[in-house]
Order: C-alpha cells, then sequence, then structure tokens
C-alpha cells in the first residue's frame, strides 16, 4: 500500500521535481537519504492536500449552498455514529500508510555502522572545526562573506553568507560517518542536500552518515540558536571524486606533518587556521567598527594543522584537538569540552 | 429574574476606582481586566513582531543588531504565549464559565483576583529585563541550556522569576475553574450538557496544573546551575543539556494544548449559534478533547529527533505524535459537520471561526508532516516550523480569541459593535496573515533556519513579503482596539439573545450581562442541553 503510493509519487516526478528547483520546496538532495526524506515529505504533502480537497470541498459547499442568504433552512440532526466511526478509523489507516516507510528510512538514517570515512564535527561559538579521523587533518571554518556586505557596504556576493574559508571536503560515493559535538552550546549541523541535520550538544558526541552521490558544492548553516554570531555560521561541502579526494587529503596530511616539527607548541593548540591570516575579515570580531580589511581567500586553502606530540600517537591529535584555543571573541570561558572520545577508527 | 441589586458599588473619585478595579472579586471585573491586559501584551509583544520582521526585510542589517534580535524573539515569543494568549483564554473563562453553568461566581472570588494581579506583576518583570545591563533574555522562548545557564545575560533571573509568578497564577487560575465547573454547576447542568467551552476549559485547567510545575521545576533548575553550583545541565559537571529540553518539552508540548483547547471551546459555541443547528457530535468532542489532552503528555520529544536521540525513541514519538491528528481530525470533521444543511449566515464571529477551521487545519497538515521523523530532520529549527506554529497559534489561537471577543462583546457591554468595521478587521487580518506566514513554508523548505538576523539572498523576496504582510497584519489590530473601545462606548442596544441562533444561559441574562448574574440557581432543563435533540 506504502510502496504504491510511492510509485504513484514517482510518477508524478517531473512536476515535484520542478517545484523542487523554484527554492520553494525541499531539496532532492544527492544522497539516498535525502531523496528518501523527499519522496516521503512529497506523500504525505500530497495525502494531506487530498484530505483538505475533501474537507474544504464539503465546508465550502455548505458555506455556498446552505446559509440563509441562499434560502436554506437548518435541517436538525447532531449525531451520526457510523459516521463518526468512520471518520477516526480512516485516519488512522492512512497514518499508517504514511508510518511504513517512515519507519524504514529513520532506521536507515541511524544505520551508522560500516562506514569508511569518519569526520568529527565541533560546533564553536560561531564556526564549524572538521577533524578527519584518522588522520591529522583538522582544520577551523569561517564565514568569508567580508563584514562590508553585512552592514550594506558593499555588494553581497553571490553565496553571502553561505560562503567559507575552509570547505570540507569529502569523497562522493563513500559513507561518510559524522560525529558532531559542541564545544560551549549546542549547535545544528544542517545540509539539507545531504539531507543531514543533527544537534551537536557540547559533552556528547552524536552520529549521522551520508553518501554523496553527486560531485559538488552543498551549503548550509547552523540552525540550533546558539548566541548571537548564530545566523553566521555556515557550511559548506565540497564532495569531489574519490581520486580528488585522496589527493587532496594527502596534500593535507603532508602538510600537516611539515608543520609539526617546525613547531615545539604544546598539543592543545590546534590552530584555527585562518583567524591569523586573514584578521577581521568576518562578523565574528565583534565591533561593529572594526577595520574590514580585505576580502578572505574563498579558496580551499591547505589549512594548518594540528602540531602534534608524537607522531607514534595519533589519537592523541583527535584528543587534543577536542579543546583547542578559544575563538578570540566576547564568548564567556568554555565549559565541559569533551573529555574523551570512543572513536571506532 | 430580578437584577436591581445587580449592580457594583463604587466610591467616588479616583481612590474608589482603583479600589474597585484592584480588591474586585467579581469575576466579571476579573474576566474584564485578564482581557485588557492581554490585548496590552498583544501590542507589546506585536511591536517586537514587527521589528523582527523589519530587520528581516531584506539581507544584510537593516535596524538592529543580531544581539538585541536574540533578545526580540525571546520577547516576543514569551510575551505572545504567556502574556498575549493565556491570560485572553482566562479572562474568557472567568467571564463566560460562571454564567454558562448558573452559577454566582467562581469558586474562590478572593483567590481569584490573586492570580489575576500577581500577572501584571510578574509581565512588568519580564519587560523590565530589556532595560538592564547586559540585555533582555537572549536564548529563545525555549531557553535551551547552556545557552540560558552559562551564557545567560544577568537578566535571566528576572526572566526565571517572571515565568514562576506566571506559573503560580497559571496554577491558582486553573485550580478556581475546576472548582467552580466541578462544584458550582446548576441544577441540571450535568458535566455532559456543559457548554464544551466549559469542557475544553476544565481539560485545559487539569493540563496547566500538571505542567506548569514542571516549568516551574525546569527554570529552578537553570537558576541553580546559574547561582548554587549544580550541573543539572553542564556535561561537565556530569549533568546533560538534553535533560533541560525533555524537561522543558514536557511542559512545552501540554503548553501548546493549552492555547489551543480554549480556542476549540470558543469554536464549539460559535459554529453552531450561526449555522442554527446543535454542535455534531458532542460526545465524540468531548472525548476527542480529553484524547488530546492525554496524548499531548507523550509526545513532548518529537521536538528533540535531533538531539541523538535513539531509534526507537524516535520511533515511539514519532507514531504518538501522529496518533493526535485522530482526534484532531475529528473535531474539524464535527465542526464541518455542524455547518453541514444548516443556515448559515457569516457575522464577524462566524468569518473568524470558518478561518480558524481553515487555516488551523492548514497548521494541522503541517504538523503532520513534521510529526514524520525522517522528515522532520530536514525541517527541524526551520522557518516551516514557524509557519507551522503560527498558523496553530495566529491563525488558530489568536483567531479563536478575536471570533470570541465578536461574539460576547455585545453580552458584555450591551452594545452592539460596527459590523462593518468588524468585518474590515477580519478581512484584513486574514489576507495579511497568509501573506505574512505562507512564504515562511517555502523559505523553510529551502533552508532557511529559524531564529536569524540575516539571511542568505535566495531568501530575500518572501521575506520581504512576509514582512510587508507582518505590517499590514501589525497594524489592522488598531481597527480592532477601535472597534472594542466604540462598542463600549455605545452603540446600538443589544438584545438578551443576541444572536437569533444563540442558545443556553449566556443568552438569557440581560445584555449586558448584570454584574452579579444568578443569585439564585436557574434550573437547566435537559432539553436546553447542547446535544439534546
Amino acid at each position: 500500500m506504502a510502496a504504491l503510493f510511492v510509485k504513484i509519487l514517482l510518477l508524478l516526478g517531473i512536476p515535484t521535481q520542478v517545484l523542487a528547483n523554484l527554492t520553494i520546496n525541499m531539496p532532492v538532495g544527492v544522497t539516498d537519504v535525502s531523496q528518501k526524506i523527499y519522496t516521503l515529505h512529497m506523500l504525505v504533502f500530497c495525502i494531506c492536500v487530498g484530505i483538505g480537497v475533501v474537507v474544504f470541498g464539503i465546508m465550502f459547499y455548505a458555506i455556498i449552498f446552505h446559509r440563509r442568504a441562499a434560502g436554506h433552512k437548518a435541517v436538525k440532526f447532531h449525531e451520526h455514529k457510523t459516521l463518526e466511526i468512520f471518520w477516526t478509523i480512516i485516519p488512522f489507516i492512512i497514518l499508517v500508510v504514511m508510518a511504513i516507510p517512515a519507519t524504514k528510512t529513520i532506521l536507515e538514517m541511524d544505520d551508522t555502522q560500516d562506514s569508511d570515512l569518519t569526520i568529527k564535527i565541533t560546533g564553536f561559538m560561531w564556526r564549524w572545526q572538521y577533524e578527519y579521523i584518522g588522520t591529522k587533518v583538522s582544520f577551523m571554518s569561517d564565514l568569508s562573506t567580508p563584514y562590508e556586505q553585512i552592514i550594506n557596504r558593499a555588494e553581497k556576493d553571490e553565496h553571502y553568507l553561505r560562503e567559507v574559508n575552509n570547505r570540507l571536503v569529502l569523497p562522493i560515493n563513500k559513507k561518510i560517518r559524522f560525529l558532531m559535538t559542541g564545544n560551549d552550546v549546542i549547535h545544528s549541523w544542517w545540509v539539507s542536500d545531504l539531507g543531514v541535520k543533527k544537534d551537536a550538544v557540547p559533552g556528547f558526541i552524536n552520529e549521522t552518515w551520508a553518501r554523496i552521490n553527486k560531485v559538488g558544492v552543498y551549503r548550509g548553516q547552523c540552525a540550533e540558536l546558539c548566541g548571537a554570531r548564530h545566523g553566521f555560521m555556515p557550511i559548506v561541502v565540497e564532495a569531489v571524486s574519490e581520486a580528488d579526494f585522496a589527493t587532496w587529503l594527502q596534500a593535507q596530511q603532508l602538510a600537516a606533518e611539515q608543520e609539526q616539527p617546525a613547531h615545539s607548541a604544546p598539543a592543545t593548540q590546534t590552530a584555527p587556521a585562518p583567524i591569523p591570516a586573514a584578521p577581521a575579515t568576518t562578523p565574528n570580531t565583534p565591533a561593529p567598527d572594526a577595520p574590514a580589511s580585505a576580502p578572505s581567500p574563498n579558496i580551499q586553502t591547505p589549512a594548518p594543522i594540528a602540531p602534534v606530540p608524537s607522531p607514534n600517537a595519533p589519537t592523541a591529535a583527535h584528543e587534543a584537538a577536542v579543546s583547542p584555543p578559544a575563538p578570540a571573541l566576547d564568548a564567556p570561558a568554555q565549559i565541559s569540552p569533551v573529555q574523551t572520545e570512543q572513536d571506532k577508527k | 429574574m430580578n437584577y436591581e441589586h445587580a449592580q457594583v458599588h463604587v466610591e467616588p473619585g479616583v481612590l474608589g476606582y482603583a479600589k474597585r478595579w484592584l480588591f474586585t472579586t467579581n469575576h466579571k471585573d476579573i474576566g474584564t481586566m485578564y482581557l485588557w491586559f492581554s490585548l496590552i501584551m498583544f501590542f507589546i509583544g506585536g511591536a517586537a513582531a514587527m521589528l523582527i520582521r523589519a530587520e528581516l526585510f531584506k539581507p544584510g542589517y537593516v535596524l538592529v543588531q543580531p544581539e538585541f534580535f536574540n533578545q526580540l524573539i525571546t520577547m516576543h515569543g514569551i510575551i505572545m504565549i504567556f502574556g498575549a494568549l493565556m491570560p485572553a483564554f482566562v479572562g474568557f473563562a472567568n467571564w463566560m464559565i460562571p454564567i454558562m453553568i448558573g452559577a454566582p461566581d467562581m469558586a474562590m472570588p478572593r483567590m481569584n483576583n490573586w492570580s489575576f494581579w500577581i500577572l501584571p506583576v510578574a509581565g512588568s518583570i519580564l519587560l523590565s529585563t530589556a532595560f538592564m545591563k547586559g540585555g533582555a533574555p537572549n536564548f529563545g522562548w525555549t531557553f535551551y541550556a547552556p545557552l540560558s545557564t552559562t551564557y545567560g545575560p544577568d537578566s535571566t533571573d528576572f526572566f526565571i522569576f517572571a515565568l514562576h509568578l506566571m506559573g503560580i497564577s497559571s496554577i491558582l487560575g486553573s485550580i478556581n475553574i475546576i472548582a467552580t465547573i466541578l462544584n458550582l454547576r446548576a441544577p441540571g447542568m450535568t458535566l455532559l450538557r456543559m457548554p464544551l467551552f466549559c469542557w475544553t476549559w476544565l481539560i485545559t485547567a487539569f493540563l496547566i496544573i500538571s505542567v506548569m510545575p514542571v516549568l516551574a521545576g525546569a527554570v529552578t533548575m537553570v537558576l541553580a546551575d546559574r547561582h548554587l553550583g549544580t550541573s543539572f545541565f553542564n556535561a561537565g559537571g556530569g549533568g546533560d543539556p538534553i535533560l533541560f529540553q525533555h524537561i522543558f518539552w514536557f511542559f512545552g508540548h501540554p503548553e501548546v494544548y493549552i492555547i489551543i483547547l480554549p480556542a476549540f471551546g470558543i469554536i464549539s459555541e460559535i459554529i453552531p449559534t450561526f449555522s442554527r443547528k446543535k454542535l455534531f457530535g458532542y460526545y465524540s468532542m468531548v472525548l476527542a478533547i480529553a484524547a488530546i489532552a492525554i496524548l499531548s503528555f507523550t509526545v513532548w520529544a518529537h521536538h528533540m529527533f535531533l538531539t541523538g536521540m535513539p531509534n526507537t525513541g524516535e520511533i515511539f514519538f514519532m507514531y504518538l505524535t501522529m496518533l493526535i491528528a485522530v482526534p484532531t481530525g475529528v473535531k474539524v470533521f464535527n465542526w464541518v459537520s455542524t455547518m453541514f444543511k444548516g443556515e448559515l449566515t457569516f457575522e464577524t464571529p462566524m468569518l473568524y471561526a470558518i478561518a480558524f477551521i481553515i487555516l488551523f487545519t492548514l497548521g494541522g497538515f503541517t504538523g503532520v508532516m513534521l510529526s514524520i521523523a525522517p522528515a522532520d530532520f530536514q525541517y527541524h529549527d526551520s522557518y516551516f516550523v514557524v509557519a507551522h506554529f503560527h498558523y496553530v497559534m495566529v491563525a488558530g489561537s489568536l483567531m479563536a480569541i478575536f471570533g470570541g471577543v465578536y461574539y460576547w462583546l455585545p453580552k458584555w457591554t450591551g452594545h452592539m459593535y460596527s459590523e462593518t468595521l468588524g468585518k474590515l478587521h477580519f478581512w484584513l487580518t486574514m489576507i495579511s496573515f497568509n501573506i505574512t506566514f505562507f512564504p515562511m513554508h517555502f523559505v523553510g523548505l529551502a533552508g532557511m533556519p529559524r531564529r536569524i538576523p540575516d539571511y542568505a539572498l535566495q531568501f530575500t523576496e518572501f521575506n520581504m513579503l512576509s514582512s510587508i504582510g507582518s505590517f499590514t497584519l501589525g497594524l489592522s489590530q488598531f481597527v480592532f482596539l477601535y472597534v472594542i473601545i466604540k462598542t463600549i462606548k455605545g452603540g446600538k442596544k443589544a438584545t438578551a439573545q443576541v444572536w437569533d441562533g444563540a442558545e443556553g444561559l449566556t443568552w438569557e441574562i440581560p445584555s449586558p450581562a448584570p454584574y452579579h448574574s444568578f443569585t439564585t440557581p436557574p434550573y437547566i432543563p435537559p432539553e436546553s442541553s447542547p446535544h439534546h435533540a
């Protein structure tokens, strides 16, 4: 029954696809899960429209024909057992029809087993940190929209507020597991094209996953109110081919290793890469009169990587990376950084 | 019945006037004060909404800084829920329940006075936070930890105190309503002969006394975390930020029904009157309200699908949430059936009732969509949710309140309101409401998160449309204010029955309702019950 509805929807595929492109509907997305969510969304939407047409149709029939101005006299009735039982049971059956595919999808969404790659995402006030678990690659991703654009002194870019200095680069056709946590308050990592949204809760690690089917750049932003700059912590995912990803990751690794002997910094220093390089290019600078300087490099620069104390202890890097220096902002002292991380890799 | 002694005794002078309102124990006076308080808060909360929409008129900073924007969204939510909607329904309850059941007054008149007068104090404390150092609370009306604990401004403590006071006020008011309905019904007025409005409030009052203490617990724990060194919601001390959400939504979800059930009651009074028919399916209406109320305790975590719940939890809360559609559907079907084959006329209250049914049902549809857990991962915290709950709260609760005011205003004041102005207010509200909130569905689905002060360029057009709609919606409410004042001052004399299809005790006492309505209990013959053939 449920499958039949989904099939009917797929037959209607062309108009619904058009609807999705007009940015008045949920994006179909580029993962199997996001496509399933979209189908489910359209299924429930169409059922609701159908019910609405019937109920409002009857109502407007009464409004037009059963009004005093049309000379109608009230007919006295106020109960009908069969009818009342009927309209209690029918909605229940419709709900079951919706619940079956919904249950299947939710089970699939929660199944993070057998992943090929794990990315740890940490929400900060107000930026994201990405760590490629099992490698030394780790970097901060900040909004790169110049402050002048936000205060309307410069023309806004096409991707205004949805551009970052360091993109999250991911391979396609791989099951990528995301581990999410928050450093200070609850954030929520949302990229609707991937069908992924999950809260990043300080002190806890949430899991979700995505397998991207298509090369491209996918944009999103923080979805949970996290303070003054909540609207200014975008997410940019760049999905590349597996080969490109391997090359990129290797370059990043190399950069990380080269940088390592140069410093003898303590283990807690995970470099939030772009901050010294391009200060005051983002609204993270709290003062409104802050000198907004050169536009930030909106390219995927290889981020300087966290120096680790010993190359023999890669896991130490992950633990250390959890508590990077506080962003140089007006944020209060951090609390409850994640103490331990049970990483399967 | 002789109402000659049914006059209010007022001492002369300003002092006499102040005493008359400050010390009154009359349910009609207190109901009036609740309604005025609600109207004032409605305009303040509306002003906050106008500022929000002004900021969101176009991308980039327009009017306010992000810090202040967050204060605005918090104050708008708290003021509208605790200051405008809830007190308005308590006002209706105070005015109408004793009249509907043939009681002389509320069961505990002095406590009634107190439960009202706590409110302006609480409201003032809440509003005063806007002038405090560090600004008003800025974490949204849901005040999630740790944003409200570790990172909350100093004014958070005043916010907590105000919520405590409002909670006490609601609990006292609810106890009074329960006591009144259970004890003061006139002879012959059995529970199942009560007007449906009384039923909705009886059940709502039980919801309030069940969940308001939970809110009090939540804010007290926030207070303890802030000042007493506890770590209820701090993972660094062994606590859990998600625990806060569980506690908050265990209050917060029934709260949604606290706000909508009395609206159901008002609509269930208006529709039969202007359809000239008895309410269809009275018993199933009562059952549906009870079912919704019971289910409302079991669905709170559908606000938390993204927090990392185990999937058994997700499935459990998804199923139960979907189930609420069944009793809610029954109510809508019953209203439509009441209208069917009736003798409809379309005075302002009826227009509001019809708009309520249509728009609330749309809000219900998006509610069903949101209940589908996998899809909720896309909808959650987006403008789709904002659209959903404004269709329920504004088109649902607020339009029911408007309808109720127009419906009972002749009974309260003794004058008919201007039907032309009433209809003007209705159409302005109806059209501008939809211009404001319908586009929010689109931007939400397209990926715009809620509670952001600035947004990406692809959302611009719809946001402009929303803003224009909201300014119209806000300004239209001055028509409402004008109609009320004009009706109080004068107008065509209202008859006792007011509406030709109106039935029940309310419409047997004169208009305006005498200061003391039932000094001796009336007898209610079975054939006058709302479901007698």
